[in-house]
C-alpha cells in the first residue's frame, strides 16, 4: 500500500524519474531524489533495520542522519545510513544486523531473553571461569559490530582540498541564512555548508500547516543567490573544529580543510525521544521525521496517528499530518498545563481530540511485532513522574508522532571550548563563553522562534563584523542568550514516562533502557563519564544526538540533582563518521639521495636509513652473507684501499670576520690560532655538558671554517647554529650546504698511490700530514682533501660538488682497481672506526654521557671565556666521574654466545655499565668493543664481566686504543 | 591546525614550525653559584603562564622568540629576538 502523497512544492524528490532497487531481494520502485528509507516507507515497508543489541524491528526515528538502525550494506559498504542516503538505480541492499533479513530475523530471539542481559551484563558474566573465555569471546565477537567486513574493499582515496573565506557558517538554516545575507552585503567572503542535500534547514520541513517558513525559504534563498560572494555547499558537514578556525567539510567527492577568519555555528537543534514502553516500534518517530516524510520525500509517516508531545512543536506536526492526509486521533500533552496555542485552537475546529496532562503510557505492537498498532494512554503525573493508569485507554493507529524537546547540535562549540551553561527557561544547554572568532546563533543558541532565530543570525553576523574590524550595517541588534525569547518551553524537563516491564528505550543504537541507567547508579557509575562508558550510552554510531540529553536528565534525577550539575560527556570529531578514503593520505616518507645512489643500488648495495639519507649499508655479493660483506669490505680498506660515499655528512660553512669567534663559542676547541689548510676536531656539548655530536672544522681562510657534521645529527646541529647565531649576534654567515657537496672517504694503505694518480697536490706526508686540508683539482673537479683519520691512519675525505661525485667515484674506481680498491657501506665503516678506537657521539654515548666519561678530556679547553656546557662542566669536572669508556677485547679463543650492543657490564650484583659497540675484527683477530664500566675496571689489563643475552658472563679485558698497530707515518 | 606567525615570513600553519623551549635568561656564569646554575640547566617552570618561547620556522631557518599563554594556547607576539624591544606595528 503505497504511502506516496501527490505532488507539493519544496519537495526533494523528481517524480519524473523512477529508480529502482532491492532490498533484501525485493524489488523496489523509488523517485530520483528518494533516501533509502523513504523510498522503502512510501512502499509500505515498515521494517527497515534491527537493533543492535536486543534484534528488535526498528523503522523511522530522525531521518536526520540519526537512524542508526537502518544502517544497510551493498555487499562492499557497511555503513549505509538509509534514512540521508539517496537511492540510486540498481542498488541491492541488505540490512546489516540480522540473520536471514529484516523480517524473520533469527536473532530476534535475543529480544525475549533481554531480562537475562541486563546493563553490565559483558563486564560481570564472562571473566570467569577463564579457560571458557575465549569460547565466550568468540560469541562475543560475532554478536558485536554491525555488518561483516568485505576484506575485497578497494582503495579509495578521496580529494583533498584547501580553502579560505572570512566568515564560514555552519547550518544552512533560517539562521544561517539571515546571517550570511549580512555578512556578504557588508563584504565578507562567506562560505555557509548544511549536511543536507539542499540548504533551507527547518523552513524545508517544519510548515506546521502553513506556507509561511516555505514562503520565507523562498525569499532567503533569492536574497542568498543574488550574493556573489556566498559559497553555498550542500551535502557537506563540518567533521570538527581545530584551532585557529580550520574546519573541515566531508563531502561525498572528499574533504575540504576551509580556514575561516570567524565561524558562526548555526547548526540547529537534534530533536529527542520522549521515552515510553515500545517507542521503538516501527511507525513510532520523531515529529520531525513526520514533516521531513511529508514535506520533503511527499510520503505519508501513517494513515491514522496520533501525536504525543511534551512542547508546541507536537501542535505544528499534527498540522502537518493533516495536511499531509493522515488522520490524528488525538494529541496527547504530557504537559498538564499544556495547551499549544492558536495551533490548538486550528486542531480543535478540525475535530482532532487533545488530552492535555496525559501520556502515552505504552505503544502497542502487532502481533507479528513489525509495527506500531495502538497506543495505551493514561492521565499522567508530570509533578511526581508518574503515569496515573487507572483510567487508561486504547487508541488504534499505525503511527506515534513525537515531540518532547531537543538537543543543541553543538559538538563544534565544545570543540572550540565553548563554556556552556543549562538554561533552565528553554530546558537546554546554550552557550555561555565563546572563543574568539566563534559565534552561535538560533536554536543552538536557544532560540526556537522563526522570527527570532533570523533576527539571531543577523546579530551573529554583525557580531563577526565588529569582530573582524568591519563596520556593521546595523548595530541596533542587542546580544541576547535568547532564553526569554520563546512563547513556550522548546524542551520538556523530564519526559520519560516510566514503565514496570521497561522496554522504554533512551539510546535506540544501543537499547538502552531508563532501568540501565538506574542499576549503572546502583553499581556506582554515577557520573556521567562512567555513567556512558558502562551502560555505553552515546558510544554507538549516532554518538548521543538523539541520547545524551536524555541520559543527563535520568541522572539528574537519580542523583537529586539539577542538570547542570551532571555536566555533558566530551565532543570529539568526527561530528558523523568520515570515511578513512576521505583522511588517508599518500603514503610520503620524504628522503633524501646522494647521486651516488643509482651506482650503489646497481652494486648490491643494501640500504640504511640514516637521518633523511639512504645510506650504502654494505654491498652484497651473490652468495655472501651480510657479514661476510662486511667482512671483505674491511679487509680490502686495510690491505688495500676502500672509498666510501659520505655525502650524507653534514656540511656548514661559517663565514665572516667572527667565524673563529662563534666557533670558540659552540664547540669545546679553539680556533681562534687555526692555520689555514688545517682542520680540528670538533666537540659539542649542551648546556648540561652532555656529549651532542662531533666532527671537523677545516679553516679555508681566515673568515671561513667548512664544518663536517655527523649525518644523523646534522640538521639538529645546524638548526642550534642558527639559534646561538640570533642569541650571540656575531658578525658571520651560516651557509648549509650539505647538499652542495658529496664527500668520498678513501682510505687504506694504498690510498696515497691511488689518489696520487688524479691530482697534481702534493700527497707526500711531509707535505701533506694528518690534520691538514687542500683545496686542489681531483680528476679536473674542484676539491677540498681532508686528511682526517676516521676509518684508517691513510685516509683522504674528498668533498666535490654532488653532481661532479659520481666521476671522481669512477675515476677512484679506475686508479685503484690494480690495487683492489673496492667500495663500503657504512656498517662496514663502523666496525673500521671501532678498530680505531672512535667512539662515536650518539652510539658510544647517550643523554646523559659527558666528555670525560667519554675520554675526550683533550678537546675540552676550559681556559677560554665560554663554550656552550663549559659551566656545567666546571661543576662536573670537581666530582669524581662514576663511569667511563674503555675499550676491550674478549679473548682470541672466545667461543660462546656472542655479547651484543646494550649487553650490561655486571660485578656480583652490580650493574656497572653496558656494551655500546661491539664486533669481530679480522684484522685484530678477536672480538673488539667499547664499554661503559666502573672507574676501578678502567686501567689497561682490567677484566670485567658482561651479561649476554642468554644469561652467560664473558669476560672482556681493557686495552688500548686503536686495537691494532698500522703503518706509521714515516 | 594552529597558525603562526613568523616574523619574516609571516603567518603558516604549526607543521612548518619547530618549538624550541622556553626562552629564558642565563645567569652569569662568572659569577653564578653551582646551585643556580643547576636550577638553570635542570629545572623548568611548567605551570601555565605567559611565557616567551623559542620556535623555529623550519623551510626558512627562521629562530624566533612567541609569548605565549600556555594555558589558552593564544600567542601574543612573534618577534626576532634582537628586535625584542622594537615597538611592534600596533605600538607604533
Amino acid at each position: 500500500m503505497s504511502l506516496r502523497n501527490p505532488y507539493k512544492a519544496g519537495e526533494w524528490i523528481n517524480r519524473t524519474k523512477e529508480i529502482n532497487f532491492t532490498f533484501e531481494d525485493e524489488a523496489f520502485i523509488a523517485f530520483e531524489g528518494d533516501t533509502i528509507t523513504s523510498a522503502l516507507w512510501a512502499a509500505g515497508q515498515k521494517v527497515l533495520g534491527r537493533s543492535f543489541k536486543y534484534h528488535r524491528p526498528r523503522g523511522v526515528l530522525s531521518l536526520a542522519n540519526h537512524d542508526v538502525n537502518i544502517l544497510m550494506t551493498d555487499g562492499t559498504d557497511t555503513n549505509i545510513r538509509a534514512d540521508v542516503v539517496e537511492v540510486k538505480e540498481g542498488m541491492k541492499l541488505f540490512a546489516v544486523n540480522t540473520i536471514g533479513g529484516v523480517k524473520k530475523d533469527k536473532n530476534s530471539y535475543v529480544d525475549s531473553i533481554s531480562p537475562l542481559l541486563p546493563v553490565g551484563f559483558y563486564y560481570k558474566a564472562f571473566h570467569t571461569p577463564r579457560r571458557l573465555f575465549p569460547f565466550w569471546e568468540r560469541m562475543i565477537r560475532k554478536a558485536a559490530g554491525l555488518g561483516i567486513v568485505n576484506f575485497d574493499y578497494p582503495r579509495i582515496l578521496k580529494r583533498k582540498l584547501h580553502a579560505h573565506c572570512d566568515l564560514l557558517i555552519i547550518g544552512a538554516g533560517p539562521t544561517g541564512l539571515s546571517a550570511a545575507y549580512v555578512a556578504a552585503k557588508a563584504g565578507l567572503e562567506v562560505t555557509i555548508v548544511d549536511e543536507n542535500r539542499h540548504i533551507g534547514g527547518s523552513l524545508s520541513y517544519d510548515r506546521g500547516g502553513h506556507q509561511v517558513s516555505s514562503e520565507c525559504l523562498e525569499d532567503l534563498l533569492n536574497k542568498i543567490s543574488d550574493q556573489p560572494s556566498i559559497t553555498v555547499r550542500g551535502g557537506a558537514y563540518a567533521a570538527g573544529y581545530y584551532p585557529d578556525h580550520l574546519v573541515p567539510i566531508v563531502e561525498a567527492s572528499g574533504i575540504t580543510k576551509v580556514r575561516a577568519k570567524a565561524v558562526i555555528v548555526a547548526s540547529g537543534a537534534f530533536e529527542q525521544p520522549p521515552v515510553f514502553r515500545y517507542n521503538d516500534l516501527p511507525g513510532v518517530m520523531l515529529g520531525s521525521a513526520t514533516q521531513r516524510l511529508i514535506y520533503r520525500y511527499g510520503v505519508k509517516a501513517c494513515n491514522k496517528g496520533i501525536v504525543f508531545t511534551a512542547n508546541d512543536y507536537g501542535y505544528r506536526v499534527a498540522l502537518d499530518l493533516l495536511g499531509a492526509g493522515s488522520e490524528v486521533l488525538a494529541v496527547v500533552d504530557l504537559r498538564s498545563g499544556g495547551n499549544g496555542g492558536l495551533h490548538a485552537v486550528e486542531l480543535a475546529k478540525r475535530g482532532v481530540k487533545i488530552y492535555a496532562g496525559y501520556c502515552v503510557y505504552e505503544a502497542l505492537a502487532t502481533s507479528d511485532k513489525s509495527r506500531v498498532r495502538g497506543a495505551i494512554i493514561c492521565a499522567y503525573d508530570e509533578k511526581n513522574n508518574v503515569a496515573l493508569t487507572d483510567n487508561q485507554f486504547t487508541i488504534e493507529c499505525d503511527g506515534i508522532s513525537m515531540s518532547a524537546g531537543w538537543a543543541p547540535a553543538g559538538a563544534l562549540l565544545y570543540q572550540a571550548g565553548a563554556g556552556m551553561r543549562f538554561s533552565h527557561d528553554v530546558q537546554q544547554f546554550v552557550p555561555s563563553r565563546l572563543p574568539d572568532g566563534i559565534f552561535a546563533a538560533g536554536k543552538v543558541n536557544g532560540i526556537f522562534e522563526l522570527d527570532q532565530r533570523m533576527r539571531d543570525g543577523e546579530r551573529a553576523a554583525n557580531d563577526v563584523l565588529n569582530y573582524l574590524g568591519k563596520s556593521s550595517t546595523k548595530t541596533n541588534l542587542e546580544k541576547h542568550g535568547g532564553d526569554s525569547l520563546n512563547h513556550d518551553c522548546p524542551s520538556h524537563f523530564y519526559p520519560m514516562i516510566p514503565h514496570p516491564k521497561g522496554k522504554n528505550f533512551v539510546d535506540f543504537d544501543e537499547d538502552i533502557q531508563i532501568k540501565d541507567f538506574e542499576n549503572a547508579a546502583k553499581e556506582g557509575f554515577d557520573n556521567i563519564e562512567l555513567m556512558k562508558r558502562f551502560t555505553t550510552v552515546g558510544m554507538g554510531p549516532s554518538q548521543g544526538k538523539h541520547s545524551n540529553m536524555n541520559a543527563i536528565r535520568i541522572l539528574a534525577k537519580i542523583r537529586g540533582l539539577p542538570v547542570e550539575k551532571i555536566g555533558t560527556t566530551t565532543s570529539r570529531p568526527f561530528f558523523h563518521p568520515t570515511p578513512m578514503g576521505h583522511l588517508g593520505g599518500r603514503g610520503y616518507h620524504p628522503h633524501r639521495l646522494t647521486s651516488l645512489h643509482d651506482w650503489h643500488a646497481a652494486n648490491g648495495a643494501v640500504f640504511t636509513d640514516i637521518g633523511a639519507w639512504k645510506r650504502a649499508a654494505y654491498y652484497l655479493q651473490s652468495g655472501q652473507t651480510k657479514e661476510e660483506a662486511i667482512q671483505a669490505e674491511a679487509k680490502a680498506v686495510r690491505t688495500a684501499a676502500g672509498i666510501i660515499d659520505g655525502s650524507s655528512l653534514g656540511k656548514i660553512e661559517v663565514h665572516g670576520p667572527d667565524a673563529a669567534q662563534f666557533l670558540e663559542h659552540f664547540f669545546t676547541g679553539k680556533y681562534a690560532n687555526q692555520k689555514h689548510g688545517t682542520w680540528r676536531y670538533t666537540l659539542l656539548l649542551d648546556e648540561a655538558g652532555v656529549v651532542v655530536d662531533d666532527g671537523v672544522a677545516s679553516r679555508l681562510a681566515d673568515d671561513l671554517f667548512y664544518l663536517s657534521i655527523g649525518t644523523t645529527n646534522a640538521v639538529a646541529v645546524y638548526r642550534e647554529m642558527q639559534r646561538c647565531q640570533q642569541m650571540w649576534q656575531l658578525n658571520i654567515g651560516l651557509v648549509n650546504v650539505t647538499g652542495a657537496f658529496g664527500a668520498i672517504n678513501l682510505a687504506g694503505p694504498t690510498a696515497q698511490e691511488i689518489l696520487a694518480k688524479l691530482t697534481d697536490c702534493d700527497l707526500s706526508p711531509k707535505s701533506f700530514p694528518l690534520g691538514h686540508v687542500r683545496e686542489t683539482l681531483v680528476d679536473n673537479i674542484p676539491t677540498k682533501i681532508i686528511r682526517a683519520s676516521f676509518v684508517s691512519d691513510m685516509a683522504y675525505e674528498l668533498h666535490s660538488p654532488m653532481d661532479q661525485v659520481p666521476q671522481v667515484w669512477e675515476a677512484l674506481l679506475n686508479a685503484g682497481k690494480q690495487y683492489g680498491i673496492r667500495a663500503f657501506g657504512s656498517d662496514t665503516q663502523r666496525l673500521l672506526r671501532l678498530e680505531m678506537g672512535h667512539a662515536m657521539p650518539g652510539i658510544d654515548t647517550d643523554g646523559l654521557t659527558n666528555p670525560y666519561e667519554m675520554g675526550a678530556d683533550w678537546a675540552i679547553k676550559m681556559d677560554k671565556p665560554y663554550f656552550i656546557g663549559q659551566r656545567s662542566l666546571a661543576i662536573i669536572s670537581k666530582r669524581p666521574t662514576n663511569k667511563q669508556l674503555v675499550a676491550f677485547t674478549l679473548a682470541a679463543d672466545f667461543k660462546g654466545e656472542m655479547p651484543l650492543e646494550c649487553n650490561l657490564v655486571i660485578d656480583g650484583n652490580a650493574i656497572n655499565g653496558r656494551v655500546t659497540s661491539i664486533g669481530f675484527s679480522q684484522t685484530v683477530g678477536q672480538v673488539i668493543g667499547l664499554a661503559y664500566v666502573k672507574p676501578y675496571q678502567k686501567d689497561i689489563g682490567a677484566k670485567f664481566k658482561i651479561r649476554t643475552d642468554n644469561g652467560s658472563l664473558v669476560e672482556a679485558t681493557v686495552v688500548e686504543t686503536p686495537f691494532f698497530q698500522s703503518r706509521k707515518e714515516v | 591546525m594552529k597558525l603562526l606567525t613568523c616574523p619574516v615570513n609571516g603567518t603558516r600553519p604549526l607543521s612548518e614550525f619547530i618549538f624550541g623551549g622556553e626562552y629564558r635568561l642565563v645567569p652569569d656564569q662568572n659569577t653564578c653559584s653551582d646551585a643556580e646554575w643547576a636550577a638553570y640547566v635542570h629545572n623548568r617552570q611548567g605551570a601555565p603562564s605567559d611565557k616567551k618561547e623559542w620556535w623555529y620556522h623550519s623551510p626558512s631557518g627562521t629562530w624566533f622568540i612567541a609569548e605565549r599563554n600556555t594555558l589558552t594556547d593564544r600567542v601574543t607576539r612573534t618577534y626576532l629576538l634582537a628586535d625584542e624591544h622594537k615597538p611592534t606595528e600596533k605600538s607604533k
